[in-house]
């Protein structure tokens, strides 16, 4: 651990007691965030990112293992304890208060003076404005504005980490993107370190310094956004972000053998034994369509998408790919199918995976 | 699909559903009319029609022993269902802020046992046990009726409380502890407030039901205690007047504008 690291969560773990046997929400993680980065957890629904986010919280205690809050272990503390608040995915603004009383709830509860207060809860107001509305109740509000008053209310106590658990899956897409920007732009401004739950992995990329992929209550990698889309370690990170062609192939020299018996450039070769078995991951962004010069192919299909179509091919030993091509301006790709084509990959796109 | 589905099997369309609507009520609310319009009977019977007044509420709230056994069944009612909110608050926490446990539905069944027993059981065995205590200490004080009133009246305060601990979101609580505040100032800012229209509304009913209690009243009072409904019985035994119609008329309005005032309550939403 370095100075800079603000949350260190070492080998934590999570068992529930469950009618059928135990549950392992959490398989012994470790993983470092940074001050002041916007890291997000992404994952599907059950891979462990809420249990994670809720041992930081301190709503649940882990069974083995400890958190680390700026070198300090805070496994044992409440939550009213620790410098850290969370924007809850159902919002959980008090509804028996105003605007106002919400936000300056934790500033109350830290004991600060009044006018210190009242001065910081204005200054929230303004950041997500909202001073307009300080005096409504929450019920009074659309589902946007609910959204920035959880967001002043968990801001205010100026905590060291703010938990954010999915808080944009309850607002529709317009506003999410809205809210997406609203969110990068207070946490440049706060500078505090802001840790996102997400099974959305557009909002995961678009926002992030760096993201950890989850799944099974396990993290599979962790990297900045450009890292785990171009580079996935497994077939479940690149499948989980983006759309990924996947081929089976074997390592021969420093190129590798696909099914159809042709040798292409693949990165990543290095890392395996010469015949070995693997796979490959190729986006479908990545794979030209042309006449010759590459493998022999039939398309199958064209979907068109408006800016893209996506073209389903058929390999010659019958495996599958898709390409996906910019739409032309009249929007006839002019592919059907039967039509034969060659593939070819964009130099660096074939990556093997590590696992 | 589903409309037109209702409206083939709508009980409204079987033949004489609004006639048997009709009586129904009649049935329900004529006899409470009549005691209404009998309460301003200018004569002395109960029956017979003696010209429009309102003499007999100037009767029933002159008469002294009226007054006295009021003012008990008022005091009675007040500290009762203090007591049986107080508990039923505890004991609706206890039963839904954890998770369902073994033996859930036994407790459920205790507490409201006194909803399930029939009364005149409960009576008896309050008459018996407390005789025993009035043997062995010689307290004869209204404290029997009090404890007994808040027995029974429990169950009632207790369901309106738990249905709004049900409906309230769990997250709010764990969001104040988030925001730094400690367990009993969660209980005090966040729960208590939130809670308070079920907790109203449970008291309510409460003071309602202890004000009508007639059974175990009856059989655990000792002389001179007298509440106004075993008043009320008292003097229907001798001779009935109008004076109990005005009497009745009186409390059947203050116990609708309680159940008014307990509906509005419980059905508050925010």
């Amino acid at each position: 651990m370095t100075d800079k690291t603000s949350v260190d969560v070492r080998s934590a773990r999570k068992v529930y007691d469950a009618t059928s046997g135990t549950v392992v929400a959490l398989d012994s993680v470790s993983v470092q965030i940074h001050k002041g980065e916007f890291f997000t957890l992404l994952g599907p629904s059950g891979c462990g990112k809420t249990t994670l986010l809720r041992l930081i919280a301190g709503f649940e205690s882990p069974t083995a293992g400890e958190i680390l809050l700026n070198g300090t272990d805070i496994s044992g503390k409440p939550p009213f304890e620790r410098p850290v608040n969370t924007v809850f995915q159902s919002y959980a603004l008090f509804p028996h208060l105003t605007v106002r009383q919400n936000i300056s709830f934790g500033l109350e509860m830290l004991g600060r003076s009044k006018d210190e207060v009242a001065r910081k809860t204005n200054e929230m107001l303004e950041l997500v404005k909202m001073t307009a509305m300080a005096d409504r109740k929450p019920q009074q509000l659309s589902g946007g504005q609910q959204q920035r008053v959880a967001l002043a209310r968990a801001l205010s106590p100026e905590p060291e980490v703010l938990l954010l658990d999915e808080p944009l899956s309850a607002l529709d897409l317009k506003l999410r993107k809205e809210m997406q920007h609203e969110l990068k732009r207070l946490q440049l401004e706060t500078g505090i370190t802001f840790i996102f739950v997400t099974h959305d992995q557009e909002e995961a990329l678009t926002m992030s310094d760096r993201v950890a992929v989850m799944r099974d209550g396990r993290i599979l990698q962790v990297g900045n956004p450009r890292e785990i889309y171009t580079r996935p370690v497994d077939r479940f990170v690149a499948d989980f972000i983006g759309e990924t062609n996947f081929l089976s192939a074997t390592i021969d020299g420093k190129k590798v053998r696909l099914t159809t018996g042709d040798t292409i450039a693949a990165s990543g070769v290095e890392a395996h034994t010469e015949g070995a078995a693997v796979t490959l991951a190729i986006r479908p962004e990545q794979v030209r369509v042309g006449d010759k010069g590459g493998l022999a192919a039939t398309v199958a299909e064209t979907v068109y998408f408006g800016t893209d179509t996506h073209l389903h091919l058929t390999l010659g030993d019958g495996s599958e790919l898709v390409a996906r091509l910019q739409s032309p301006p009249s929007g006839e790709i002019g592919l059907a199918p039967g039509a034969k084509v060659s593939v070819s990959f964009t130099e660096g796109a074939v990556q093997v995976l590590e696992q | 699909m589903a409309s037109k589905r209702a409206k083939i099997f709508s009980i409204t369309t079987i033949p004489g559903f609004t006639t048997l609507a009709i009586i129904t009520f009649l049935v329900l609310y004529a006899p409470i009319a009549t005691l209404v319009i009998y309460s301003f009977n200018g004569g002395t019977s109960v029956a017979a029609w003696g010209g429009f007044s309102t003499k007999w509420y100037a009767v029933a709230w002159e008469n002294s022993q009226v007054q006295e056994a009021t003012l008990r069944s008022v005091f009675i009612a007040t500290l009762a269902s203090a007591i049986a909110t107080t508990l039923a608050t505890m004991a609706a926490l206890g039963t839904t802020r954890r998770g369902k446990y073994k033996g859930w539905n036994f407790i459920y069944l205790l507490i409201n046992q006194p909803i399930m027993v029939p009364e005149i059981v409960t009576a008896v065995a309050l008459l018996i046990f407390f005789a025993s205590i009035k043997v062995a200490t010689g307290y004869t004080g209204l404290g029997y009726l009090i404890a007994a009133h808040s027995a029974f009246c429990i169950p009632f305060a207790y369901l309106p409380i738990r249905a709004r601990l049900e409906g309230m979101d769990l997250t709010l609580e764990t969001a104040a502890g988030d925001l730094y505040a400690r367990p009993f100032t969660i209980f005090r800012r966040i729960t208590l407030p939130l809670l308070a229209p079920g907790i109203a509304a449970g008291a309510m009913l409460a003071f309602v039901i202890s004000l009508d209690d007639v059974i175990i009243t009856e059989f655990v009072k000792s002389a001179g205690q007298d509440t106004l409904p075993t008043y009320m019985l008292g003097q229907l035994r001798r001779a009935a007047t109008p004076e109990v119609n005005a009497i009745s008329t009186a409390l059947l309005v203050l116990t609708v504008l309680l159940l008014t005032a307990f509906f509005v309550l419980s059905r508050k939403r925010d």
